[in-house]
């Protein structure tokens, strides 16, 4: 077996962004407080042009997290040997600080539908996803994180709580976590559970990112509210006051501003990392004041 | 009502289920699916509906934007609720999507007194291609001017891969222009054939002559120079290579030189 994820390795306990190139220039100039960058893998998977020459560029200034949305972990159908080795060739030669994936499928029948879709868990899926998450780590010769889900429903034959079920991947596979704080609320408002309570059953010390973005807000068919993961727009309060909640029991770490629709103005997404970066200046054991400490003592 | 509970549905949610149920909104959600207490998941299932149908739309308009100038957004947004279903994507590759939709458009009847459309989405799909095509280094232009005339004849080009050529019996880059282009001259009749290069970053269309184009597509073919000559001087018995060459150079499309022999 690879070697399992280690909280030490990887991204920086710093403010990062989801990168958008209509920022580029911005953020080549003067990035802070951002300082690292996250890229979805499939928008790199073209033959050449100003994606990849752009990506080189900030590869070289920043670190990078490399997300992917099109794998399909969850797939009941064998994981597409064409999408593994696009994966593996992005991984070699940009060599970035992270890998990560989401525990859903979005491939039936060889259709791509461009969405995260649920998963039962169960004893099944858990050994599917097991096997996938085996087979991409094999490929890309390192620890991956996995991404805990938005829901809006919840499957009858579900017999694993989530945090339960992450944990339990992870301890199979060696892989890390990505802890998708706003999907922990929109999931917790729409299933009605306490997302401290999901917070605090969480395998934190498995966790090797933290995702922030912003939620829409529609409504049931009984007209309870049902908010919609769509990061189209700024973070709400709940979800940073949730961020405190989870950083003092994590410690610092890596935390990400999603935002891929309706995209800001650098301005505006740089004040969201802004916010992450007192979120996390806040803590006892970070930020620039520990890395001083550390080479002081170091 | 008569319903099964969803709360006592045993029947496990596979996803050829869920995705046939996700893709046809006529069809009953899938029993199985429910919310907190256990009731039929209902509207929630439409979530993924509508994520779905909403990202393939909007990765259409982005992909076609000049095909949904013309259209105008309702009729856009309708057919691509059409296609999206008939050709949902093949791969993860976003960027690629759509390959299906010119032939699409051509076969869409009430479409048919728009028949330009197709070539217009051609071109369009073209330069989303060349966007991302592999980058290539052009040869030193002084390469060509060392030669002899025969054995430059002779010589056989390796063209970019960013390089497309397409034709069309529509003035389907002046109408693609009209579209782009403030105070762009208003499209005329006639058919056209538009080579597409990228310099750096930024693919370019451009209208050529049809013996230029006659001369690029034989050189496409892996013709030599000469060959690809006597091909363009069957469209027209004056052609000179002169320009078009100048053409390819000025634009970097030139990216290797093999001599005979």
């Amino acid at each position: 077996m690879l070697q399992s994820f280690s909280p030490n390795c990887g991204l920086p306990d710093a403010p990062g962004v989801g990168y958008k190139p209509q920022h580029f220039a911005e953020i080549m100039e003067q990035a802070e407080p951002v300082q690292w960058l996250e890229i979805h893998a499939e928008n790199y998977m073209g033959a050449g042009g100003r994606p990849l020459a752009q990506l080189r560029h900030l590869a070289e200034k920043f670190a990078i997290s490399v997300h992917g949305v099109g794998l399909s972990i969850g797939g009941e159908a064998p994981l597409d040997p064409q999408h593994l080795s696009r994966l593996k060739h992005l991984v070699n030669w940009l060599k970035p600080a992270s890998f990560s994936e989401h525990l859903a499928w979005s491939t039936h029948d060889g259709h791509f539908y461009n969405d995260l879709l649920p998963l039962p868990y169960t004893n099944a899926t858990l050994d599917r996803v097991c096997t996938h998450i085996d087979q991409l780590q094999e490929a890309i010769n390192r620890p991956m994180l996995l991404e805990n889900p938005s829901s809006y429903l919840a499957f009858t034959e579900s017999t694993w709580s989530e945090p339960a079920f992450l944990a339990e991947i992870s301890r199979r596979t060696g892989c890390g976590l990505l802890l998708d704080v706003n999907n922990v609320f929109v999931s917790a408002t729409n299933l009605d559970f306490s997302p401290q309570g999901y917070i605090d059953a969480f395998a934190l010390d498995k966790v090797g990112e933290i995702h922030l973005g912003g939620h829409d807000e529609d409504e049931d068919d009984q007209g309870r509210p049902l908010l919609i993961d769509s990061h189209g727009r700024a973070v709400v309060d709940p979800v940073w006051a949730l961020l405190d909640y989870t950083l003092e029991r994590s410690g610092p770490k890596p935390v990400l501003i999603e935002w891929d629709n309706d995209v800001p103005d650098w301005p505006t997404l740089a004040a969201e990392a802004e916010r992450a970066a007192f979120a996390l200046s806040g803590l006892p054991n970070s930020g620039t004041a520990s890395s001083a400490a550390k080479r002081a003592t170091g | 009502m008569t319903q099964t509970d969803p709360k006592t549905a045993l029947g496990s949610v596979d996803q050829a289920t869920f995705t046939q149920a996700m893709m046809d909104a006529t069809q009953d959600v899938p029993l199985g699916l429910v919310d907190h207490e256990g009731a039929a998941a209902g509207q929630r299932f439409s979530v993924y509906r509508n994520n779905v149908a909403v990202s393939l739309t909007e990765a259409m308009h982005s992909a076609f934007p000049v095909v949904a100038k013309l259209l105008g957004k309702e009729n856009m947004d309708g057919l691509s609720g059409l296609f999206l279903r008939a050709h949902p994507p093949s791969s993860p590759l976003m960027m690629f999507y759509g390959v299906e939709f010119p032939a699409f458009l051509e076969g869409m009847q009430q479409l048919s007194h728009l028949g330009y459309l197709g070539d217009v989405a051609r071109l369009e799909l073209a330069l989303r291609h060349a966007y991302h095509a592999a980058d290539a280094a052009p040869i030193d232009p002084m390469l060509l001017a060392g030669q002899s005339e025969q054995a430059l004849l002779d010589s056989r080009i390796t063209l970019a891969p960013a390089l497309h050529l397409i034709r069309s019996p529509w003035p389907m880059h002046s109408i693609w222009r009209f579209s782009t282009e403030a105070g762009a001259a208003k499209p005329k009749a006639g058919a056209e054939a538009v080579l597409i290069t990228r310099p750096e970053f930024d693919p370019i269309p451009q209208v050529v002559n049809p013996a230029d184009a006659a001369w690029i597509e034989a050189l496409m073919q892996g013709d030599s120079i000469g060959e690809a000559l006597d091909q363009a001087r069957t469209i027209d018995s004056t052609f000179d290579l002169s320009s078009p060459l100048t053409l390819l150079l000025q634009a970097g499309a030139i990216t290797g030189l093999e001599s005979k022999g």
